[in-house]
């Protein structure tokens, strides 16, 4: 079973990506902020993670730039999931190291076909 | 002529209307679509509900309301690449062995049959524009038709929303063929430059499209009786070249349902036209003389 880490400060996101991650076979794990994320990776990466952009603490980009420099941090793909939904912020996403982009809202079919293209699911 | 009938059939007169107008069947058990897809119009024509609307739609002077409310009732759910590996396979295997066979022509056409809002026959334009180098000096010609006049203006405009754009193209596509303007994304006018989008009833005969090397008929057939799910299979294999390729849904196979195609071993859901003495799995054929 894929594991999936859910970076978001808003439990309802959390709680929906939740279950329909869950739906798609995948073991689900939360985090409210980049740095918990960070903890999380540390302890073991997950296959995927699910990413806010704008958190308290550590954001979603500050996440990223930090788990790609970690031991092990290039493995799991990661994919952006926000409501900055700009061309610019999507560039500098992927130029980050991101794999894939969601905006919100999405959907079951939405982050199902973008897990599919990461090789997830 | 539609007869007024008593309140409870309204639904099954308009499913009987959207059958026999376009073949697209609804099961019994989803008739509560009807009413949902047609609220909007019942709000804007103030007709209070769907008998009122039969009893409307009986009187033949309101053909375009007709139309309007079987557009309304058509499913047409669509999205970029969907099924991703079958997209994948055509173009790993369906692309190689076309590009040898059309070396001297150096022309390809591609029909996507119930093209809905145009996602899938962009897709396809990606695919091709995705490796060009390999399709350099090549005549690439999509097109793509729907029996809805509002699916085919929406498709024509390359315009989708934020909501539309994401449903299964990568980031990558996303950045590559489509410009932002405002909250939707606009497909690159190269891409629109290959695909073409017109209305064509698949149970009709006319409107000749000519032949194609390439058929893409997905998720639409499901929804047809068998009937007329062979009137359509009829007409796919007059306008498949015989060597062409036909390429269903996941979920679709042609086997029970009709003898004029058969599958490939090289991909699921990627069919040849049936030959005697070669039925079932078969590898993609050689030209037929």
């Amino acid at each position: 079973m894929k594991t999936c880490l859910v970076v978001d400060d808003s439990k309802v996101i959390r709680k929906v990506a939740r279950h329909i991650l869950e739906t798609l076979d995948f073991n689900v794990s939360e985090a409210a902020d980049g740095s918990e994320a960070l903890d999380q990776c540390s302890r073991a990466m997950p296959d995927v993670v699910l990413l806010d952009w704008n958190m308290p603490v550590m954001s979603g980009m500050e996440f990223l730039c930090a788990l790609r420099t970690v031991e092990g941090g290039s493995k799991p793909k990661v994919v952006f999931c926000t409501t900055e939904n700009g061309r610019g912020h999507i560039q500098a996403a992927i130029e980050a190291g991101a794999d894939e982009y969601v905006m919100k809202p999405f959907d079951r079919e939405t982050l199902h076909s973008k897990l599919q293209i990461v090789g997830c699911a | 002529m539609i007869h007024s009938q008593p309140a409870a059939s309204a639904t099954r007169i308009l499913a009987g209307l959207l059958e026999a107008r376009t073949g697209q069947q609804i099961a019994p058990s989803r008739y509560w679509r009807i009413q949902t897809a047609l609220a909007p119009i019942l709000k804007t024509q103030g007709i209070p509900d769907l008998d009122a609307l039969v009893a409307v739609l009986s009187d033949p002077e309101n053909e375009k309301l007709l139309q309007e409310s079987l557009d309304a009732m058509l499913n047409n759910e669509s999205f970029f690449f969907r099924d991703t590996a079958m997209f994948a396979g055509l173009r790993a295997e369906a692309f190689p062995v076309l590009r040898e066979r059309r070396a001297q022509r150096k022309a390809l056409r591609v029909w996507c049959a119930g093209s809905s809002t145009g996602q899938e026959a962009y897709s396809v334009a990606m695919l091709f524009d995705s490796e060009r180098d390999k399709w350099l000096d090549w005549k690439i010609e999509i097109v793509g038709t729907d029996i809805s006049p509002s699916v085919i203006a929406r498709a024509k405009t390359g315009r989708y929303s934020q909501f539309e754009i994401q449903r299964g193209l990568s980031v990558d596509f996303m950045l590559r063929y489509f410009a932002q303007v405002g909250e939707d994304w606009v497909v690159d006018p190269r891409l629109q430059a290959m695909v073409h989008f017109q209305e064509d009833n698949l149970l009709k005969p006319r409107a000749d499209l000519g032949q194609f090397d390439i058929i893409l008929c997905r998720n639409v057939l499901m929804y047809f009786a068998p009937e007329t799910r062979h009137i359509a299979y009829s007409k796919l294999e007059r306008s498949l070249a015989n060597d062409g390729m036909l390429m269903l849904g996941a979920a679709e196979t042609v086997m029970g349902h009709t003898d004029l195609f058969s599958a490939t071993r090289e991909m699921r859901g990627l069919y040849c036209k049936a030959v005697a003495g070669r039925t079932g799995q078969s590898i993609i054929p050689p030209p037929l003389l």
